[in-house]
């Protein structure tokens, strides 16, 4: 029996990578056959239970032990798919994995709220399978593959913010839907074109035969066609323009999952092809990608902030606020520098923390009083004050202040800044983080100093089962203020595989 | 083991108890720990401990020597007087965030580190904005919501400061930094901006009045002094603050004597002290070093102790307006008495504390040969007599009779404004055991003919300039007797000249910060139709022209790489 047991387990641990992907894609229509919400939930949670173990796993075997390759069905690549963990992915996957489950915790009290009762099931059904796309564009090591995890997350999530109760999700829904078809196609064509010149769909190969194309007019147009698709799907500006009605009008859990997790992946696919495949040296000393992602970032830092400050729908004020986000996570990859990458990566782990902390306590907020417009949430502050504490060291922490995981992004950030000697953009970064301020200051004030609007009554708590989610959230980004071992060195790990110093 | 524990952490870490305290007992816990803060002090000696390494810097928590302690003592002696005088008020929030600040501003003093610094700097603020906001009302919030916007930038161009000092000398440690560092000026702005430098002064008089009654005690005692600390320990010698100085002694005379409201004047007087201290520090010498900090040490007291008297008065009146108040002295001798002196030590009247501690900074202005700024200085000391050592008692105590006859101020408030009364005269005459106290070796006797006379002489005439403004209606509210009697000569000249002078830096002064705010408003409707609900930025844009823009930016791309 015990040596069961342990050849079971060796057999298990040999084929975590796949399992990672595996896992959740079974259990999606598992969740569709159970008909009930219910059911449907304990096969979700569940499966993303197991999928954040088997990261978790996966992230310490990557960080003690090197990088593992793991041969689908046992084809050999590069003629069959190879999936490919290293500590800069796996890092992704424990993100992904760790704020589905939380946020999957959080759900069936919100989802009873938002979603009518004959299509819940459908939302976790969704859900899992939109938690495989992502999963899966992470874990791999093929280029076309990729593509096809893309699809999946994507077409699953224009579905779950269908969902959103009012009317205009389905208009949001829709337009992320042709925006974020161009942008997979595009995507799509890049693979195209380097499939084409390469012959090979298997990253590492092509890492291995670019160098020898770099000047031929397909490569450069790949780069071209790739970068600019990841660049929409991770909302860069000026190609944010799906992502605020698509956060704003999905259902709370929804933003909170996506806002976490969804931009974060098409960044992180956006570092493996610029430094692992097409290579630093080509991307930012042949090719001008260094302003081509610095001017977008600054511009969003602002533009973004700017946008947030006059909103007056919370879930898109954080919509808003998530596009200046990601214009310092792109400032820090377009630095170049190994400092810089782990900034990146850092900051996707933290914002990620943050984000999902603020929508959630959105949902919490939702929840009993049916609206997230500010001047519905007047007075909240002392009717539901657990909530307003997951909404301050959240903010807080998206401020950047000492002891809350922001102030990790913003240090390390301003290091890698300083280190490339541009201390004009740590001028910008310290200004743009001050109309941060502004945005979250506007929503402390209304919810902790107006008088609640005449007519509301007086709201309580959110069930425990949402508030509990959300105070872990806000905890986490405390405690990664304090112990930042975990984000710092995984990050810095991955960025010295990612630059495999190929730049001074 | 309690000498090994960082003395800001005693006091933050004890106001976690105070919410679940009641009454007497709360207020007796929060007057427990800053005495034990002192006895603490006392084992203290010089050296450093805590060490630690974080973000690839070796830090010092808590680094002790002469300057810290100073500072450290007087912060102690600044909170146990604002216990004291808000014994009576049994609000939870006021009294833990108090205590917070005093225990932030503390552990920034023993700071050996930019990076600690940073974090209590940051405390501090947040705790200060918190103590204001703790009034309750809705001018509190929106004066305490100016005073958060303006600390955090203090708190990002501190923290870009240092991580530019850092980068550059790769150390963090928290000595003489100078402008020529790099990242200095930065540093410097944040310091100068918790310091109410002149332009960058407005949150003090906007935020510290709206606080209560026992808030305000607090709020004059730390944040600012907190930064003439910082700006004795790393930008001692730094020329331009003499001029910074100067123009800080001498701009909110002009404010200060116009103003009703009689804790506003205060507030402009603390800013105007705040400018003695700047230029002693910029001058840098042993004695104005050692004027500038023992300056800061008598002013925490006497300033605290002419807040306390406004607050007592604003507690039992509920107003603090000049025009509102007079004849008080009738039955609030004693507040009454306190108030003079309070007022007698702003001024530096000989036998009170500001005479042995300012004289010092002015002695060293002079010794450096600065001629300017020393007869700035003294038009300021007169201007100082001028609306604190007499404006305040006069229009709150004396006066027309208002017809108000409040009781005498609570026993509390009493015991505290006495000690704090105490404090001025012993400082006054007996300086000795302060000057053994400060950073460099005192060579330096106050009580010479010289010196009392000068003062003097400054006092008697601007005592007859008040004389001559009251006389000739030049103040606010009508009145019809004067305490003093003068030359007909005086008559028709001075109120001329100073009325001109009054006039003419009051409108400077608004045109000033007048125009800052109309470009601010300007640029705020500018980014508000880009970016408010219908800009081009915020709107939801067709599908076909999201569609546009990926078609665009490809095109770019391709043409940038092609090339």
């Amino acid at each position: 029996m015990n040596g069961l047991i342990t050849s079971l387990l060796a057999y298990l641990s040999a084929h975590l990578p796949a399992l990672q992907v595996v896992v959740p894609l079974v259990a999606a229509p598992l969740c569709l056959l159970a008909g009930r919400a219910g059911l449907a939930w304990i096969i979700a949670f569940t499966a993303s239970v197991a999928a954040t173990a088997i990261a978790a796993t996966l992230a310490y075997l990557t960080f003690h032990n090197g990088v593992i390759h793991y041969d689908m069905g046992g084809w050999a690549p590069p003629w069959g798919i190879e999936y490919v963990v290293d500590t800069a992915n796996a890092f992704i996957l424990l993100l992904v994995s760790a704020i589905a489950t939380v946020v999957l915790a959080f759900s069936p009290a919100s989802i009873a709220k938002e979603i009518r009762p004959g299509s819940q099931h459908l939302f976790y059904c969704m859900f899992i399978l939109c938690l495989t796309g992502l999963l899966g564009i992470t874990v791999t090591g093929d280029a076309f593959n990729v593509f096809v995890f893309l699809e999946i997350s994507s077409l699953s999530s224009y579905a779950l913010i269908a969902l959103g109760g009012q009317r205009k999700a389905l208009t949001a829904a829709f337009q992320y839907l042709v925006m974020g078809t161009i942008g997979a196609t595009f995507f799509l064509i890049g693979v195209g074109l380097l499939y084409m010149m390469t012959g090979t769909l298997n990253m590492a190969d092509m890492q291995a035969r670019i160098p020898a194309l770099q000047d031929s007019r397909p490569v450069l147009a790949a780069f071209a066609f790739i970068t600019v698709g990841l660049a929409l799907k991770a909302a860069l500006f000026p190609l944010h323009l799906w992502l605020p009605n698509a956060y704003a009008y999905a259902p709370s859990a929804v933003s909170a999952f996506l806002a976490a997790t969804a931009t974060k992946v098409s960044l992180y696919v956006l570092l493996r092809f610029t430094f692992t495949i097409f290579g630093a040296k080509f991307a930012f000393l042949d090719l001008p990608l260094h302003w081509a992602l610095l001017a977008p970032a600054v511009i969003a830092m602002f533009a973004g902030s700017f946008t947030a400050i006059f909103q007056r729908d919370i879930k898109r004020m954080l919509a808003y606020s998530s596009i200046a986000q990601i214009g310092y996570i792109t400032l820090a990859i377009s630095l170049a520098s190994s400092a810089g990458i782990a900034a990146a990566l850092i900051h996707i782990f933290n914002h990620g923390l943050i984000k999902a902390a603020l929508f959630c306590a959105m949902g919490c907020i939702f929840y009993r009083i049916g609206s997230t417009r500010i001047e519905n949430m007047a007075g909240l502050g002392q009717q539901m004050p657990w909530t307003m504490t997951a909404i301050i060291i959240a903010g807080l922490s998206l401020l950047g202040v000492p002891l809350t995981a922001g102030f990790i992004s913003k240090w390390y950030l301003v290091q890698a800044t300083l280190q490339a000697d541009l201390w004009w953009l740590v001028l910008l970064i310290a200004l743009s983080s001050m109309l941060a301020l502004v945005y979250v200051w506007r929503l402390v004030e209304t919810m902790y100093f107006k008088d609640p609007p005449p007519g509301r009554e007086a709201a309580g708590e959110a069930p425990l089962s949402m508030l509990l989610p959300t105070l872990l959230l806000a905890g986490a980004n405390i405690y990664f203020g304090l112990d930042t071992r975990l984000p710092v060195s995984m990050a810095e790990s991955a960025a010295a595989l990612l630059l495999r110093g190929q730049l001074p | 083991m309690i000498a090994e524990f960082p003395p800001g952490l005693l006091l933050i870490g004890g106001a976690v108890l105070v919410p679940f305290l009641k009454g007497n007992l709360r207020s007796a816990y929060s007057l427990i720990l800053p005495l034990l803060g002192i006895l603490q002090l006392t084992t203290f000696e010089p050296g450093s401990f805590g060490a630690m390494a974080a973000f690839g810097f070796e830090q010092t928590h808590v680094r002790i020597d002469k300057l810290s302690l100073l500072f450290g003592y007087i912060f102690y002696i600044a909170a146990v007087l604002g216990v004291l005088f808000a014994w009576h008020n049994d609000d939870a929030l006021e009294k833990s965030t108090a205590l917070v600040y005093v225990g932030a501003a503390i552990g920034a003093t023993f700071a050996g580190d930019l990076i600690t610094l940073f974090f209590y700097w940051e405390l501090a603020a947040i705790a200060a904005v918190f103590l204001i906001w703790a009034a309750r009302t809705d001018r509190s919030f929106r004066a305490g919501f100016r005073c958060l916007l303006i600390y955090m930038v203090s708190g990002v161009l501190l923290l870009s400061g240092a991580a530019m000092y850092a980068n550059a000398t790769g150390s963090v440690a928290f000595n003489n930094i100078g402008l020529e560092s790099p990242g200095g000026i930065f540093i410097l702005l944040a310091f100068g901006i918790k310091c109410a430098f002149p332009l960058l002064h407005n949150w003090l008089q906007d935020g510290y009045p709206e606080a209560s009654v026992t808030g305000t005690v607090f709020l004059s005692a730390f944040t600012t002094k907190l930064a003439v600390y910082a700006l004795a320990r790393g930008f001692a010698g730094t020329e331009v603050l003499i001029w910074i100085g100067v123009a800080m002694t001498a701009f909110p005379i002009f404010y200060a004597v116009i103003e009703n409201d009689l804790r506003r004047v205060l507030a402009y007087s603390l800013n105007n002290q705040l400018g003695f201290m700047v230029a002693g520090v910029g001058i840098g010498s042993a004695l104005a070093i050692n004027g500038a900090v023992s300056h800061a040490f008598a002013h925490i007291i006497y300033k605290a102790l002419l807040f306390m008297t406004m607050g007592a008065v604003l507690f039992r009146t509920g107003t603090a307006k000049g025009s509102e108040l007079g004849g008080l002295y009738k039955t609030m001798p004693w507040t009454t008495g306190f108030c003079i002196v309070g007022g007698a030590s702003i001024s530096a009247f000989p036998l009170f504390s500001g005479f042995v501690t300012k004289s010092m900074i002015l002695t060293a202005v002079a010794e450096e040969g600065y001629v300017i700024p020393f007869l700035v200085l003294l038009f300021a000391s007169a201007g100082v007599f001028h609306h604190s050592g007499i404006k305040i008692p006069f229009f709150a105590f004396f006066a027309h009779d208002s017809g108000k006859r409040p009781k005498e101020a609570p026993f509390n408030m009493l015991l505290a404004m006495g000690l704090a009364a105490f404090l001025c005269i012993a400082i006054g005459v007996y300086p000795q055991p302060l000057y053994a106290l400060l950073p460099f070796p005192v060579d330096y006797a106050p009580y010479t003919t010289t010196h009392v006379v000068t003062t003097l002489q400054l006092l008697v005439f601007s005592g007859l300039a008040f004389a001559v403004l009251q006389r000739t209606g030049l103040y606010p509210p009508e009145l019809r007797s004067t305490v003093l009697d003068f030359d007909f000569s005086y008559r028709w000249l001075a109120p001329r000249i100073i009325g001109w002078i009054m006039a003419l830096g009051g409108r400077a002064w608004t045109a000033m910060t007048g125009g800052v705010l109309l470009l601010l408003n300007g640029l705020i409707a500018r980014i508000f139709r880009t970016h408010g609900p219908h800009g081009i930025l915020a709107r939801t844009w067709p599908t076909g022209s999201m569609a546009l823009w990926a078609a665009a930016l490809l095109a770019l791309s391709l043409a940038f790489y092609f090339q």
